[in-house]
């Protein structure tokens, strides 16, 4: 298939970006995005021109390296799974595709479509852990965990943090993230010693950080290729009050 | 104003969802009262019930809550869509479109628009009510100021009758998000209750704006 691809180039994060359009052609339906994307640079290498910059690392959908921000969707036309993923049967020959990077204050770009996600790290050294000691390994079941628990606390964790929830939103709120490591703690008796600390710690460093406040939009929801559910943003929403609520004053 | 920016974003939520849900309960007492209009030609009961609101002492100290509550809500609105706006300086060239709550996208203008009509709404009746001269009517039951003709009036007038029903309906869209928002902004969330919050959600929205629409129609068109 033949296709036009529109993409953000931005030589550094200080300069001034454009979208440049490029031509591909006799892409492989099969091929992944990403693999599409490799042509493309492959090709502009053989002319002495920079290829195009993105993220990308395991390509098998676990690291959540990679992004963009595809036709309007992040991580692309199909549900569920990351760009590296999706394959080019999603796109019809002929199509015009815009990739851009994501957009948000605390993503800023470093060049063209490979944003800083460093927030992100930030976010969890506020509190996205539990203080363990060291020593022998502990037996796996020693304390014991409600199946519903345990199952709830698994899908929270399947959170790549690669960040699509914040480009989805029309906030650039980064509360779905977030919820998916609050909830993964809270849920488990291991959690919970920290968890009111936790949850206000990151909460405070979300914020402070510039991320958008939540509409209740749920577009994070549906872009999400683990689809985390906004389920646990009404969790950390209860977290969060009840630890306010209940926190010694300082 | 400068506290207001301290709070973190889940507490902001919390005060609007909170001021929110207290501001829609007033609008059932004020549907309720309106409603009144329409039962008799005389407008006895809703003068009665306009006399009792305008003169009940405890109402009077709650009229001053109700006043909070909108300013409260206007004011974390305003603070939220600012944040929500400088959090993504660069705009996207190709808007997504993946919301799963429509009217989410646009609380910031319904909400303004219902503004603009509570201003007009507030100087067209409750300043005239309360510091202008209103005829009184003499019924059985007592004398009243008729503010219930004042109502009639201005319904007769169709470009005001068009402007009222178009505010409306875009406060049921706002209450249609808005509704089920403030309990997912509370935390109360549950697999088996959520639905429902949902569904009631939207047939209170409906009816709250079908029960406001009829009376200006009814009234203009008979």
């Amino acid at each position: 298939m033949d296709l036009t691809l529109r993409i953000w180039r931005q030589a550094s994060a200080d300069a001034k970006g454009k979208f440049v359009n490029y031509q591909v052609k006799g892409i492989s339906e099969e091929a992944s995005f990403l693999e599409m994307l490799d042509v493309l640079n492959e090709s502009l290498v053989m002319k002495n021109e920079e290829p195009v910059a993105f993220d990308h690392d395991c390509r098998e959908g676990i690291c959540g390296a990679c992004s963009l921000y595809i036709n309007g969707r992040p991580h692309g036309p199909d549900k569920g799974i990351t760009t590296c993923q999706m394959h080019m049967r999603n796109f019809k020959n002929g199509e015009t595709i815009v990739i851009e990077p994501w957009r948000a204050k605390p993503f800023p770009v470093i060049k063209d479509l490979m944003v800083d996600r460093s927030a992100f790290d930030e976010i969890i050294q506020a509190g996205g852990f539990i203080s363990v000691r060291t020593g022998g390994i502990p037996d796996a079941n020693a304390i014991p965990i409600p199946k519903l628990n345990a199952d709830l606390a698994m899908d929270a964790a399947a959170c790549i943090g690669c960040g699509a929830c914040v480009a989805a939103c029309k906030n650039a709120s980064a509360m779905l993230f977030v919820a998916a490591k609050v909830s993964q703690f809270a849920l488990l008796p291991q959690g919970r010693l920290e968890a009111s600390e936790r949850v206000r710690n990151m909460v405070g460093k979300m914020d402070e950080l510039g991320f958008g406040n939540c509409t209740n939009t749920y577009a994070c929801e549906a872009e999400c290729p683990k689809e985390i559910s906004v389920t646990h943003i009404a969790r950390m929403n209860r977290e969060y009050l009840v630890a306010k609520v209940t926190a010694p004053k300082e | 104003m400068g506290k207001t920016l301290q709070y973190s974003s889940i507490t902001k939520k919390i005060i609007m969802s909170l001021a929110g849900l207290f501001l829609t309960s007033f609008l059932v007492v004020h549907l309720i009262i309106n409603l009144l209009i329409l039962f008799d030609d005389s407008r006895e009961l809703f003068n009665q019930a306009a006399h009792f609101m305008a003169t009940n002492p405890l109402i009077q100290i709650f009229q001053w809550v109700l006043f909070a509550g909108f300013i409260i809500h206007i004011i974390f609105g305003v603070v939220l869509q600012i944040q929500n706006w400088l959090a993504r300086p660069v705009r996207y060239e190709k808007k997504g479109s993946s919301e799963q709550s429509y009217f989410s996208k646009f609380m910031i203008h319904t909400g303004a628009i219902v503004l603009i009509f509570l201003v007009i709404h507030f100087v067209n009746f409750f300043v005239k009510a309360k510091f202008g001269h209103i005829e009184s009517i003499s019924y059985a039951s007592g004398t009243y100021e008729d503010l219930g003709w004042l109502i009639v009036e201005l319904f007769k007038d169709g470009a005001y009758v068009v402007f009222y029903v178009v505010a409306i309906l875009l406060l049921g869209f706002h209450l249609d998000h808005g509704f089920q928002s403030a309990f997912q902004s509370l935390g109360l969330q549950h697999s088996r209750y959520t639905p429902f919050i949902k569904l009631a959600g939207t047939l209170f929205s409906a009816l709250i704006t079908l029960g406001f629409i009829a009376i200006p129609l009814v009234i203009y068109f008979s």
